[in-house]
């Protein structure tokens, strides 16, 4: 199939058909996959995993943020048409990583992305999964878990299988749920005989909680590392819940350890940033957008094998695979500009939230996530309402409320957070959420209240 | 002339009326809120005399003007016969009847005996503005019983209207009826010139009152809603609208009485399941976490009170409900969505507070400002917080403290007043809430933000006579 569309395009491209051309025929005749051909001409950068030879394309598709909606019951499905034709765009363009879990989107994305991939051979693309046996620490529960993964992603092996989130809470909480289960020893089997072909885990956490890990590496000797990675991680993570990018590429680059990327581009923040950002990008390279100098800056490090992006809409995919192929790499000169710019995002008071929904369903029914996202927007654009000698301060306050009551519903609005801080340790971030949404709910109050 | 001066004034005030209404910013009724605050039956049981003697003295002065021109049932009404006298051959459609006085003031009768006694339910159902205000809020906050009175409304309302115009304001309408008494003296009246008329008979069948008789050259000016329809229409130049003087009349006066209590019926069943269901959720299992999408959060119930709560500035559920016409303007300005039509017999199609939707925002007035009936009285902000509608109270069993062992004191974080404090109850337990009745105003904030589900472990009882501070 991929081979089929690739050589279409050659064969198009020697013609010497114009791109306009091109996409008129791919508009019109093509099933699917090649809806958007005129967006790209180039090759998928590839990276090779040394311990393997595996060609990893450096785009993966994180299957995290696939779009939801709702079934005949009202209940919230994943949109598997939708995915269907992601995948095969992604496929079509050489994207052969694919990285989920049992936990994303409700408990559908392993399926959902089984349905989409099992339509191509096993062999023309990678998969990721996890171990995501949060609340659930017996060997029983967690073996359960495991073999799950296989029926739904509709195979005998996995490519690369992840310990999810571990660092935080350190070794106690990394024996809870992989040692004293005896899991550990079990998966280092399941290596052994072939169907995990490399084992690693994603990190969240504190520099202490990645040393004590890594002082692991002589025990269970770490495939790969999964790691959150992106120009204000970089160096601007918060050193009290994380750790920065700079420091975990370099420990794991001195081992030669390949590394896998999340949050490339912080849940899409960076792709959506301050206008004095965006307007010395835009000053810099006229046609670059804004994402795509995240994407670029992660993909510069030579020991990362792929940078996972959590693509919802075709658009997000034609762009990136742009991004990706033919690829250039920043030089020095251009990672000092992303240090800059990082400096300049950092000086804003965004709250950390990548919307990646771990913290959901809240139990009070706080949207959580889209209550942050909010904010950050507001932050972003701008638009905070400070106090009433601010210019435009009613605009800026109607501005707010409106938006607000717009994006989340009534009982799902920060003030119905009780503060029971069961949220608090599915945070892969550490953000204080209760806190956070009570200093917001308070702010709300006293725009309503016009006592700001 | 005078007809076209008549539609264009009674198409501002139907427009405005509908479109405050329908607003959904909450702001047009700064401009347009004369146009409710000017409605008869409104201002009689708010003892607006303002606005009655205005009316009153319209009425001897020009005749029922009010009706084809400020009451916005009476406007739809004509906007429908008007639609129905578009067809073909059904131009001069009316034939003069007699007026049915057993029903008209019998009507009327039954009318001010209910105000009198307090049967709220006849009167709000007659009340001709509130029916229509009805009508709209039923298309804004569409609700089965709402809908079901409002569709019946409009239903009755348009048959009547189709076949013979303004039958329901001449035989029905308690406010038809009393104008009547002041209209039948007007001083300027139309009059038919005999010298004139033609017997043609135009006038007769073009007058959607039925009440011109041409073979007695006579006109019921008790009927007649001087929509002028007659004058314009008379090709002789015979009937005129001038000066005719005649004697005084009388005047009404009503005297408001109602009796509020609520029995404690389904409270217990329902804190009884509030229990069980919190029981259930309780219980801690090994389920794989899955990330994303929303809890599904149980509906609040309104919870059984003591006491009804009424809007702040109503002084009392007493005064509230005595006066109130169930038009149903501040239901459909309310933003928080506390008040809600009752179906509750005794106040039927009142509106009826609560806080499972939203709590009564201590910035928000809008009740108070656009109550065209003085059953909410105009307040401040500031006086606002002087008022006290309600108390809370703390059923222990529900709160998330005991059932959850939960710390979370969002009443107290959330009381405006500072009213609710968080205290030990049993050593090694999360506090729980109490309240200070002297400072707790009844606003809800505690009621609709407390996560027990579906009743409320802090809920507000009304008052029966508000306090003020």
């Amino acid at each position: 199939m991929e081979n089929n569309n690739i050589s279409r395009r050659d064969f198009l491209k020697d013609v010497g058909i114009g791109t306009v051309a091109l996409g008129a025929a791919a508009a019109g005749c093509s099933p699917k996959g090649s809806r958007k051909d005129d967006s790209q001409a180039g090759k998928m950068e590839l990276r090779t995993n040394p311990a393997t030879g595996d060609k990893v394309s450096l785009l993966g598709y994180g299957c995290m943020r696939w779009r939801m909606k709702r079934d005949e019951n009202g209940r919230q499905v994943i949109d598997q048409d939708n995915v269907n034709e992601l995948v095969d765009y992604a496929m079509a363009h050489g994207v052969n990583y694919y990285d989920t879990s049992p936990a994303y989107l409700q408990g559908q994305s392993e399926e959902a992305a089984g349905i989409a991939l099992s339509r191509y051979p096993r062999k023309d693309y990678y998969i990721a999964t996890k171990l995501s046996n949060f609340g659930v620490f017996s060997r029983e529960g967690t073996q359960e878990m495991y073999y799950k993964s296989f029926e739904q992603l509709r195979t005998d092996y996995f490519d690369y299988y992840l310990l999810h989130a571990i660092g935080r809470g350190g070794i106690p909480a990394f024996n809870e749920r992989y040692v004293d289960n005896d899991i550990m020893s079990f998966l280092l089997a399941e290596r052994e005989a072939g169907r995990i072909r490399q084992l690693g885990f994603s990190f969240h956490g504190m520099q202490s909680d990645f040393d004590d890990l890594m002082k692991l590496y002589d025990k269970y000797h770490w495939d790969f590392v999964q790691i959150e990675m992106n120009y204000m991680d970089w160096k601007h993570a918060d050193p009290r819940q994380n750790t920065n990018a700079a420091y975990l590429y370099e420990e794991l680059d001195k081992r030669e350890i390949p590394i896998t990327v999340m949050e490339p581009l912080l849940g899409g923040r960076l792709a959506r940033v301050p206008e004095n950002v965006s307007n010395l990008m835009k000053t810099r390279d006229p046609d670059a957008t804004v994402a795509s100098w995240a994407f670029r800056f992660v993909g510069s490090h030579p020991r990362v094998l792929t940078a996972l992006s959590g693509m919802t809409y075709m658009e997000n995919l034609v762009e990136n695979v742009n991004t990706f192929s033919d690829f250039k790499p920043m030089n020095e000169e251009e990672l000092e500009f992303m240090d800059q710019l990082a400096g300049l995002m950092a000086e804003y008071p965004m709250i950390n939230c990548n919307n990646c929904q771990y913290c959901m369903p809240c139990p009070y029914g706080v949207d959580i996530p889209g209550i942050f996202m909010h904010y950050n927007s507001i932050v972003t654009e701008g638009k905070m309402p400070l106090n009433k000698e601010q210019r435009e301060f009613r605009k800026l306050r109607r501005n707010y409320l409106t938006t607000y009551s717009k994006a989340i519903e009534s009982l799902r609005q920060a003030d119905h957070c009780i503060g029971c801080h069961q949220c608090i340790e599915h945070c892969p971030q550490s953000i204080s959420i209760p806190e956070e949404l009570q200093r917001i709910d308070q702010y709300i109050e006293k725009l309503k209240q016009d006592t700001l | 002339m005078l007809r076209k001066i008549r539609i264009i004034l009674a198409a501002v005030f139907f427009i405005a009326i509908t479109v405050m209404f329908l607003d959904p910013t909450g702001s047009i009724y700064k401009c347009f809120g004369w146009t409710a605050k000017l409605q008869f039956l409104p201002a009689v049981l708010g003892l607006n005399l303002i606005v009655i003697i205005i009316t009153v003295i319209a009425a001897l002065l020009f005749g029922r003007v009010y009706c084809s021109v400020i009451c916005p049932l009476g406007v739809l009404q004509d906007i429908i016969s008007n639609i129905s006298g578009r067809r073909k051959g059904k131009k001069n459609r009316f034939t003069s009847s007699k007026e049915i006085k057993w029903l008209r003031y019998g009507v009327w009768a039954l009318f001010v005996a209910a105000i009198i006694f307090g049967v709220q339910a006849f009167v709000s159902i007659l009340a001709p503005y509130s029916a229509y205000g009805r009508i709209i809020n039923a298309m804004k906050h569409p609700a089965l019983p709402t809908v079901i009175v409002a569709a019946v409304t409009l239903v009755v309302i348009a048959v009547l209207a189709w076949r013979n115009g303004r039958t329901y304001c001449n035989t029905i309408c308690p406010v038809g009826t009393t104008l009547s008494f002041f209209s039948r003296f007007a001083m300027f009246r139309p009059v038919i010139d005999t010298e004139k008329c033609k017997d043609c008979k135009v006038c007769e069948k073009r007058c959607k009152a039925s009440c011109i008789d041409i073979a007695e050259h006579k006109v019921d000016y008790t009927r007649c809603v001087a929509c002028f329809n007659c004058i314009d229409n008379c090709k002789f130049d015979a009937v005129h609208y001038r000066f005719a003087w005649g004697k005084c009349g009388k005047k009404t006066v009503a005297a408001p009485a109602a009796d509020d209590t609520a029995d404690t019926g389904r409270r217990a069943f329902m804190t009884g399941a509030a229990l069980a269901i919190g029981a259930a959720a309780l219980k801690a299992q090994e389920v794989p976490k899955r990330d994303g999408g929303f809890a599904e959060i149980l509906p609040k119930v309104n919870p059984e009170r003591t006491e009804l709560l009424t809007p702040f500035g109503s002084k009392s559920v007493k005064d509230f409900y005595s006066r109130c016409t169930a038009c149903q303007l501040c239901v459909s300005q309310c933003p928080n969505n506390v008040l809600k039509p009752s179906t509750d017999l005794m106040h039927f199609m009142q509106p009826y507070m609560t806080y499972t939707d939203g709590y009564c925002r201590p910035e928000c007035t809008i009740c108070s400002q656009v109550c065209p009936a003085g059953a909410i009285e105009p307040l401040t902000k500031e006086e606002k917080t002087s008022f006290h509608i309600g108390v809370a109270v703390l059923d222990r069993r529900l709160c998330v403290a005991h059932t959850d062992h939960i710390d979370c004191g969002n009443c107290a974080r959330h009381c405006p007043t500072g009213a609710i404090t968080m205290v030990t109850h049993h050593e090694g337990l999360p506090l729980i809430p109490t309240v200070d009745e002297a400072k707790c105003i009844g606003c809800g904030a505690c009621e609709n933000l407390c996560p027990a589900r579906p009743v409320s472990a802090i809920y507000v009882n009304g008052l029966s006579v508000h306090r003020q501070d």
